[in-house]
């Protein structure tokens, strides 16, 4: 069913960028700026337009625009591991609670205590707030560190192993959060966390979601241009290639240990001030929050939106998130409103994960480059040979198509 | 896609002793914790606790079984087998509770043989249907593929099988007829062992057994053999690939299934996410004793099953999974070949 | 080919290389050198250890004894005082532990402070023990002067300066001409994470002369204009010449290339030709070649090395080598009686 080999150069995105997209690349920070401040600009304008304002009021919406931000910037560090380096990592919310409990240590009551400082009570909820700031940065190198320790084990195991391991550590990174009472509350998690604070601002607040809306995007603003610059460099190279052939990279004189634990510890550091980021707006954190299905939800946000492809990611991110927490949720409250037959039990939230697994067994099956594929990527599955025409190939004397140049 | 070769170490002639060196240094272990566990807790509880990890570890083994099939033979780890234990679950409850109306222990021994048969035969084949439609529609196309495709394709139908049991069941526990009657016991010197856990662990032993046998002596078990280690050379000497795939995956799943059937006899309650922690541990026991070599997978299950019980039994319950997960990752580090698999060396 | 190039001092010397798979000996203590400049080539029938000898000298698998040296410089043997090394990466962390602990015990350090000390122990160990994975050249050259050694990997032969082709073409297939030959120049740019992500200048005109550079290369290589073209769906003979833009991309002293004329129809070889001797008499490229074809090889080789079974059985010049009885008889069995 898919494409054999497609020999002509546009299709296979051989040839030159035009337009667009070459203007784009030339001035990449600045068309992403661009690009978000229109997005950004125009999504709180359709939150005050039907239909979208009938569905829940204006500033919900912004509110769940933020929320949609948190995966996006999931999404797209995961991109870098699974979608530019190839590092199939299954326990991507390990990063995400870490990220989230190094905020709860800095600006909670109880995570000072831990340990033995004062900086909660001393500075008070203005000023500490402050700490915000400093804080995305740590929580990013904690979790980058992290996300070092757990690669390293890694380094030798290919696909799938890989990608159990980091699925165990998935599990386990929650399980010690989970166990350790004394260190970390166990089950009822951090609470009273400080919320951001800017000088004349003051505090952000649970009421008004703009501050924490325009913080979001000037975040996805600045990691999608690193992220961007990142594979547009030697290192992205780098990650292409042992992408491709991990042998063949090495035999072409890059350290591939190096590169694989960059790729785990940039990645992990994205999903750190994510990580500081909804830990400061949902001011708390507990084990629960940081599932396989934070993982696997981030996975299936990569593997929609695009593998590799950073814009498309995040769209993907962003749609897959609004269709989770509205769609669905409005879709109950339509059926049930209107009361069809059959459609007013059925309870769709709950369906969303059947959906998820439906809509991830199509793509890979239909497009498994994703809705805006990265044009190597597209190349790389989309020339597949599927069995069933494999066996039309294969003669009684056994030739494969495979063995074929 | 190729993992860099590690480089080995130079010219160490593989002793075949090193394999029994390495089983009795397993051997040591075991007795060390079977010693400290008499110590601790009675040689009357420790022998019942013996029994409880050999019935756990017969159910992991069960599963295993299926995972290290499958990856032995297409290199995949099909993510969705220990939803398709979950499903062996619910199959027999419904099979049980609502067609049969069964809802305690059946004293009767022929009528208990009788619908345990029934039970086994009917969820194994209908589990069995499961696992050869899912490899036909959604793994087959994707053999070729690069290793992603199939995986994530796998974990999207794990996801499927959760939430169809889910929206037909509901997302909590629900009951699963224990009609072997668990006041049937037999002391084993001062402990009490239920005749339950020897019949489980029993039906593993058969099935496992059967399972060599099979793949040994049968000529469709030499086809998956073949298969396993080379898929062309296996096409030229006229084995028909796709149905000694499609076949691989109807025993896995069968035993899988089987598997389901005997957790809800021992444990009689089963829920829709049993599947993924039990599939993770029972992957373990699969690495654990070496991918690909179905020997290893029993071998490993009663060992997670010994973990586990040992964990709880010492007061670690909340640790086990971290414990079995840690398990995990250190052998893929250190011996991803596991305890009785081969060092693997660079493939093209 | 010029006879005097066999007598310009070695850039390769392999002493001794000895590789044992359990029972079976691969290769059997085979000398091997280089000379400068030369082309040279090793041939044998099949299974007559060449991939493996090939694989010992450039890092990708240990030699069970003997040693490689390239410019001087022991790259490849076997790992030696290893233990040691173990024992260097804990070192440190133990030292500041049992300090620690002793300041503890004295009373001298407490509480807040204990608990960073504490964290600083496990700093460094972590530290230490990346170190060790990662291995950059520093931390090898210092071992070295300690008497530690490990074999180089692939990716330290290419920075010191040996290239490779493999003989089955292992192209990055989905990424273009020029970005395979950027791939290989990994080695010889600088840019980093740093300077990647703060775009500094000095990396943007790396690239852009990064850019320029492989486009020559590929020019050399007769690739010029197809730099845009994914290597997938070049024609299998630009694939080869592919390989090799990307294997000199990385400014190699020394160039392997397995099996390149495999597949290669006459026209083809014989531009394969011209373009070694290109690489030997216009860049001053010392190349080793792994072959086949008997034409190309009596054809361009300086010098010829036949293995058998394991062992070096001749070594010489084309014609030398041609006339060798135990050639003979390897290739085409005992003349008969």
């Amino acid at each position: 069913m898919s494409v054999v080999t497609d020999l002509s150069p546009k299709a296979a995105g051989g040839g030159r960028m035009t337009g667009l997209r070459l203007t784009a690349s030339r001035h990449r920070s600045w068309s992403i700026v661009l690009g978000i401040a229109v997005v950004g600009a125009i999504l709180p304008v359709l939150a005050y337009l039907p239909p979208f304002s009938l569905a829940q009021p204006a500033n919900a919406w912004i509110d769940g625009y933020t929320n949609a931000g948190v995966f996006v910037l999931l999404a797209l560090g995961l991109n870098l591991v699974v979608g530019v380096a190839g590092l199939l990592d299954l326990g991507y919310a390990a990063f995400f609670a870490i990220g989230a409990y190094t905020y709860a240590y800095v600006a909670s009551p109880f995570g000072n205590s831990v340990l033995g400082i004062n900086l909660v009570e001393s500075l008070g909820t203005e000023v500490g707030g402050l700490v915000f700031w400093p804080m995305l940065l740590v929580g990013a190198l904690v979790a980058a560190t992290f996300g070092i320790l757990l690669g390293a084990p890694t380094l030798r195991l290919r696909g799938d192993y890989l990608a159990i391991v980091t699925l165990g550590f998935g599990e386990i990174v929650p399980i010690v959060f989970l166990n350790s009472d004394q260190l970390t509350n166990g089950t009822n998690g951090i609470g009273g966390l400080l919320r951001p604070s800017l000088p004349i601002i003051g505090s952000f607040s649970a009421i008004n979601p703009w501050p924490y809306y325009i913080t979001m995007l000037v975040l996805v603003s600045f990691v999608m241009i690193m992220c961007y610059r990142l594979v547009e460099s030697r290192l992205g190279r780098a990650w292409e290639a042992i992408r491709e052939d991990e042998l063949a990279a090495a035999a072409n004189g890059i350290n591939t240990v190096t590169v694989k634990l960059l790729a785990f510890a940039l990645g992990a550091s994205t999903a750190g001030i994510a990580g500081v980021f909804n830990a400061s707006k949902l001011v708390t954190v507990s084990p629960d929050q940081f599932t396989f299905i934070v993982s696997f939800t981030v996975l299936s946000m990569v593997v929609l939106g695009g593998m590799g492809n950073f814009w498309g990611v995040a769209v993907g991110a962003f749609v897959i998130y609004t269709i989770n927490n509205v769609l669905l949720k409005t879709l109950n409250q339509f059926f049930d409103q209107t009361g069809f037959p059959i459609l007013k039990d059925i309870d769709f939230i709950q369906l969303q994960f059947l959906l998820y697994g439906l809509a991830l067994v199509a793509m890979m099956l239909l497009r498994p480059e994703g809705l805006f594929p990265n044009s190597r990527r597209k190349r790389e599955l989309h020339t597949a040979i599927t069995a069933d025409e494999q066996d039309s190939l294969t003669t009684a004397e056994g030739t494969t198509e495979e063995g074929q140049r | 896609m190729t993992a860099l070769p590690a480089t080995n170490d130079a010219g160490r002639p593989s002793v075949p002793a090193g394999r029994v060196v390495r089983l009795l240094v397993l051997l040591a272990i075991l007795g060390g914790i079977a010693w400290l566990a008499v110590k601790n807790m009675g040689a009357e509880q420790a022998t019942e606790q013996l029994f409880n990890a050999l019935t756990r570890g017969a159910i992991y083994a069960l599963i295993a079984l299926g995972y290290t099939m499958v990856y032995g033979i297409i290199e995949l780890i099909n993510f969705a087998h220990g939803d398709m234990f979950m499903v062996g679950a619910f199959v027999s409850l419904t099979f049980l509770g609502q067609i049969l109306g069964l809802e305690g222990a059946v004293t009767n021994i022929p009528l208990l043989i009788a619908l345990l048969a029934a039970t086994f035969l009917v969820t194994m084949a209908i589990l069995a249907l499961v696992g050869v439609t899912i490899e036909r529609y959604a793994y087959k196309p994707l053999r070729n593929a690069p290793r992603l495709a199939p995986l994530i394709t796998a974990i999207g139908v794990s996801f499927i099988l959760q939430n169809l049991v889910q929206l037909v069941y509901g997302p909590y526990q629900t009951n699963s007829p224990k009609i072997f009657p668990d006041t049937w016991v037999i002391q084993v010197g001062s402990a009490t062992v239920p005749v339950l856990s020897l019949f489980i662990i029993g039906v593993a032993v058969v099935l496992m057994i059967g399972l060599q046998l099979f793949i040994g002596r049968t000529r469709l078990g030499r086809a998956m053999r073949s298969t396993a280690a080379d898929r062309d050379a296996a096409a030229l000497m006229g084995v028909n690939i796709n149905r000694t795939i499609a076949i691989t995956f109807l025993i896995g799943s069968a035993l899988a299934g089987a598997a389901g059937v005997v957790n809800g006899l021992q444990y009689g309650v089963a829920r829709f996410d049993d599947g993924f922690q039990a599939g993770l541990k029972a992957f373990t026991a699969a690495v654990l004793g070496g991918i690909g070599n179905t020997v290893g997978a029993a071998l490993g299950g009663f060992i997670i099953g010994f973990i586990e019980v040992g964990a709880t039994a010492m007061g670690y319950t909340r640790w086990g999974p971290a414990i079995v997960f840690g398990v995990l990752v250190i052998v893929l580090v250190f011996r991803p070949a596991g305890l009785l698999g081969q060092q693997l060396g660079e493939r093209a | 080919m010029s006879d005097n190039v066999l007598s310009n001092p070695p850039i390769l010397v392999a002493d001794q290389v000895t590789r044992r798979f359990g029972g079976l000996v691969a290769v059997n203590k085979v000398d091997f050198t280089i000379p400068e400049r030369s082309i040279v080539s090793l041939i044998g029938p099949n299974g007559a250890g060449k991939t493996t000898f090939f694989n010992v000298l450039l890092g990708v698998i240990d030699p069970t004894d003997g040693s490689v040296e390239f410019m001087d410089r022991r790259m490849i043997a076997r790992p030696e005082r290893l233990a040691v090394e173990s024992l260097l990466w804990v070192l440190p962390a133990l030292l500041t532990g049992l300090l620690a602990f002793a300041l503890a015990e004295a009373g001298i350090l407490s509480g807040r402070l204990l608990a960073v000390v504490g964290f600083l122990v496990l700093l460094l160990l972590i530290g230490m023990l990346l170190l060790a994975i990662i291995r950059p050249v520093w931390y090898q050259t210092r071992l070295a002067r300690v008497g530690i050694f490990r074999s180089a990997r692939p990716n330290d032969m290419v920075e010191a300066g040996v290239g490779r082709t493999f003989q089955n073409i292992r192209l990055f297939k989905n990424m273009t001409a020029v970005e395979n030959v950027l791939a290989g120049m990994h080695s010889k740019l600088h840019g980093n994470l740093v300077s990647a992500m703060f775009n500094s200048r000095g990396m943007r005109v790396e690239e852009a002369a990064a850019e320029r550079r492989a486009d020559e290369l590929l020019t050399l290589v007769g690739l010029r204009g197809k730099g845009n073209e994914a290597a997938r769906n070049l024609p299998y003979g630009d694939q080869r010449r592919l390989e090799i833009a990307r294997a000199l991309a990385s400014d190699p002293k020394l160039l392997l290339l397995d099996e390149p004329a495999a597949g290669m129809n006459p026209k083809e070889t014989q531009d394969l030709v011209a373009l070694i001797s290109r690489l030997r008499n216009d860049l001053g490229l010392t190349i080793l070649l792994i072959e086949h074809d008997m034409k190309l090889v009596m054809g361009i080789s300086d010098r010829i090395t036949v293995l058998d079974h394991g062992e070096k059985i001749a070594e010489g010049t084309p014609e030398e080598v041609r006339k060798d009885p135990r050639v003979i008889e390897a290739y085409l069995g005992a003349p008969a009686a």
